[in-house]
């Protein structure tokens, strides 16, 4: 028989409630055999106890319902953004503030490479906090005029370039005639481009020449450390292009026994017809294994709100901004709906904007009549500006939502000055909402747009801190418990994996999420400051420290 | 570009054009295949993303990235000698087709947007995609108006087309069944060293004609008037001299113009399309001397 295995911890915060706590956790086989006293597990016969967690919290393992596996592969670029931020090899990269330490720290970079072709490539720069200060071609040439230099925004959606960067992609030169290509005054591109089709001619030549959406190996490889480090053991990858090819590298990665995460990727909407996209998405099904859980569907409904490509109903943005754009029509989203349902897959709407969330409620009603399915939980994602009244019919309707709670922290000013006023920023990622109005509900990273952490994005839907330190939307706060709830068997609920993982509870995976303090019992503002030792999936055992 | 909302006519559209290269090497990017994008039976073979047309055409499906994919044909050998994106419906063409300027090799010849008559204004009504809608009217060089036969009579044909004029005061308009629109429209010209093609479509209702002597003028002026004149002109294109004997390349779209200084070798001579009976040829003749051919396609 099979060992069985008896963790002690300090503390074991389990989210059953029918035993919220207990000291100590059975282990056999990477299941949970159950939660309790010592003298209670060991009625199961013989058991090894191990105290290594003794002076541990546990909690489930953390389980991220919207990220982006990208968020792995940036890392091999350099780290350019305002805040703080962790990388894979838990090094604290402090947030760049001004234009010349950018270019001093992509200097640094420059300098350590060999290849004296080799371009640098940074990311993750965010202008507003610079005061939109933007980075110049003659910045970056301070970094280089023999390499192409580049750096994605944090909105991914703009990248300024070097004068050799734009060399090599044949674009400098006069004539340009294109918003996306801002002119100096001697009529050459600044070296900023805006907007996917600008940035893709230049992006081979600066170190961006793989589309984003499909996961790499060494992306995968540093994504699940970041996991760890943060408590994480399930996240999805929400979307991913998934040819063949990299499905089967993923698979490959995944199965290895040292890899330490469960990963949901879900399959971006474009690119075949809906009836191929659900087909396809079936018979992909059929190769998931517990570690990766292949067979849903991601549909971009909208843009963003800070990019105001977002869509909006009535009074549209604050700064009387056209409406955003949609990405799918109405009637393919129908369509989709529809096919989905009936093939029994579940399928995750990307809606920033309350007008893109309304498309999904209407479609979704008739879609759910014509192929009842009472417990399809097609989930809300983002779903930012939605109102009481949406979130009752999204209950009604059997969705779930995914709210972006650290959206409120770092864009929660931008959104109350200028996008959509003070009124709709204050009820921006409803939490308290969604839950009164009996929607089932989780708070996401949407990493690498901001970094991953669980209990950071617990800390932010908590306590509804903006980045210049207000509190936006008192009414809406949730309490610690609820946070809690939401990354762990919330996440759960939207993935349907809710069964399996989400609590510390007999016939669950043993999941668990190594913490160096107790979350209900620190002060709220400093949820997001608790250590995390690391983790243990599926019964293996993932200190941080050795990664 | 070819843009318009779904259901608005781009593949049947698109098909025709197949139907009628005339030699034309033509590459169709569409967002994905599987609504069967070409008709089967001018498909030679099917590979993944690439389908062979007879006729030396290709059609290759974009996904989410498009510039990536012109890329890719530009890279082909030989190049395709043109290239129609069919955007998806909810897609801005205009603003597709700025991407295309910065890709060398790349030049935009015209954004065409096509309207369904019996949809388009409750469509433009829509509370989700009347916004949509009317955007992408008003990116067009060109709108084709589609299924006009299924308009129950005249009337009812010319009060859609003077509300999409309305909507869209920048473009010319064309009316469609079945996607019969002469690929010179859709394409664009080839000049006036080119034959007028024959087409079995001879009742269509297109007038091309031909002005070989033009004498000195400012080609951009006489681009701006072609284009936003009275003359019915939808497409021009011509090879001109100015004062100083330079040669210049004209071409015109819609209300859209552009002239720009051309080869000395090429023949010099303008020539326009328009709908029969819209094209001016009284007009044209006195703007550019007397016609040396004209032709009905």
């Amino acid at each position: 028989m099979s060992e069985t295995i008896v963790y002690s911890a300090k503390k074991i915060i389990t989210m059953n409630p029918s035993r919220p706590e207990a000291t100590h956790v059975a282990v056999r086989d990477g299941r949970i055999l159950g939660a309790g006293s010592l003298s209670e597990l060991q009625t199961w016969g013989d058991v090894r106890l191990d105290e290594r967690f003794a002076d541990k919290v546990l909690m489930p393992g953390f389980v991220e319902g919207h990220a982006h596996v990208m968020e792995g592969s940036l890392w091999s670029k350099v780290y350019c953004g305002w805040f703080d931020r962790a990388d894979p090899d838990g090094k604290l990269w402090s947030g760049v503030k001004t234009v010349d330490a950018v270019v001093a720290r992509l200097q640094a970079a420059g300098a350590a490479l060999e290849d004296p072709a080799a371009a640098v490539s940074g990311w993750q720069l965010d202008p507003i906090y610079m005061d939109n200060t933007t980075l110049t071609r003659a910045d970056l040439d301070r970094v280089s005029t023999t390499r192409a230099v580049g750096v994605l925004h944090a909105s991914g959606h703009i990248m300024n370039v070097n004068t050799k960067a734009l060399e090599l992609a044949g674009m400098l030169k006069t004539g340009h005639n294109h918003p996306g290509i801002p002119l100096g005054a001697d009529g050459l591109p600044t070296g900023e481009l805006k907007g996917p089709e600008v940035m893709t001619p230049v992006g081979p030549f600066v170190g961006f020449e793989r589309n984003l959406l499909d996961a790499d190996e060494a992306g995968l490889r540093n994504f699940a450390k970041l996991c760890v480090r943060t408590g994480t053991t399930t996240i999805t990858d929400l979307a991913s292009r998934m040819d063949g090819d990299t499905v089967d590298m993923m698979l490959r990665v995944t199965n290895e026994p040292q890899y330490p995460i469960r990963l949901m990727p879900f399959r971006f909407f474009l690119g075949l017809s809906a009836p191929e996209l659900v087909e396809a998405v079936v018979a992909m099904k059929k190769k998931a294994t517990d570690r990766l859980r292949l067979g849903q569907i991601k549909i971009v409904v909208d843009g963003s709100i800070q990019g105001f490509s977002a869509r909006l109903r009535w009074p549209g943005y604050h700064n009387g901004a056209p409406n955003g754009l949609w990405y799918i029509a109405p009637e393919h989203l129908s369509e989709l709906l529809h096919l989905a349902l009936a093939a029994g897959v579940q399928v995750h709407t990307h809606t920033n904007g309350d007008q893109a969330t309304q498309l999904v409620l209407e479609k979704l009603a008739p879609a759910l009549q014509a192929n009842p399915n009472p417990d399809h939980r097609f989930t809300l994602q983002h779903c930012q500006l939605a109102d009481a009244a949406q979130f009752r019919l999204a209950a009604k309707l059997g969705m779930c939502v995914n709210l972006f709670a650290n959206h409120h922290y770092f864009w929660g000013d931008e959104h109350y000055n200028l996008t959509v006023g003070p009124d709709r920023a204050t009820r921006m990622n409803a939490c308290r909402t969604a839950l009164d109005s009996g929607v089932p509900m989780a708070i996401h990273s949407d990493a690498p747009v901001t970094p991953l952490g669980p209990l950071f994005t617990a800390w932010a839907a908590v306590n509804r801190i903006t980045a210049s330190g207000r509190v936006q939307g008192d009414e809406e706060r949730i309490d610690v418990s609820e946070a809690l709830y939401a990354i762990t068997m919330g996440a759960a609920y939207t993935l349907h994996l809710d069964g399996e993982i989400g609590s510390i509870e007999t016939g669950k995976k043993a999941d668990f999420a190594v913490l160096e303090a107790d979350p209900t019992a620190c002060d709220p503002m400093e949820l997001k400051d608790i250590s995390v030792w690391g983790t243990v999936q599926g019964g293996r055992i993932f200190p941080a420290a050795e990664l | 570009m070819i843009g318009g909302y779904l259901g608005a006519g781009k593949t049947t559209m698109v098909n025709h054009l197949l139907r009628h290269a005339a030699g034309r090497r033509i590459a169709i990017l569409v967002n994905e295949f599987g609504d069967l994008p070409i008709d089967q039976d001018l498909i030679e073979a099917e590979g993944e993303d690439m389908i062979a047309i007879s006729g030396g055409c290709i059609c290759c499906s974009f996904g989410s990235d498009l510039t990536a994919a012109l890329i890719k044909l530009s890279e082909l050998t030989p190049t395709p000698d043109h290239v129609v994106i069919e955007a998806s419906g909810v897609a801005m063409p205009g603003t597709v087709a700025l991407s295309i300027s910065i890709l060398p090799g790349f030049v935009l010849s015209g954004v065409v947007v096509l309207a369904d008559g019996e949809r388009v204004q409750a469509q433009a009504e829509d509370d989700y995609i009347g916004d949509t809608i009317l955007r992408q009217l008003s990116d067009a060089d060109v709108i084709v108006h589609s299924k006009t036969d299924l308009q129950p009579n005249d009337r009812a044909i010319e009060a859609v087309e003077s509300w999409l004029q309305a909507m869209a005061p920048q473009a010319k308009i064309v009316p469609t069944v079945q996607g019969h629109v002469p690929p010179d429209i859709i394409l664009g010209l080839t000049g006036p060293t080119a034959k007028p093609q024959a087409s079995p479509h001879a009742d269509a209702g297109y007038e091309s004609l031909a002005f070989r002597e033009i004498p000195p003028c400012v080609p951009e002026d006489l681009a701006q008037k072609l284009a936003t004149g009275s003359y019915g002109v939808i497409r021009a294109k011509g090879f001109l001299r100015d004062a100083e004997g330079n040669s210049w390349v004209i071409q015109t779209v819609g209300r859209r113009f552009e002239a720009q200084r051309g080869q000395k070798s090429e023949l010099g001579g303008v020539v326009c399309i328009g709908r029969r009976g819209d094209l001016q040829a009284a007009a044209l003749h006195g703007l550019l001397g007397p016609a040396g051919s004209s032709s009905h396609i």
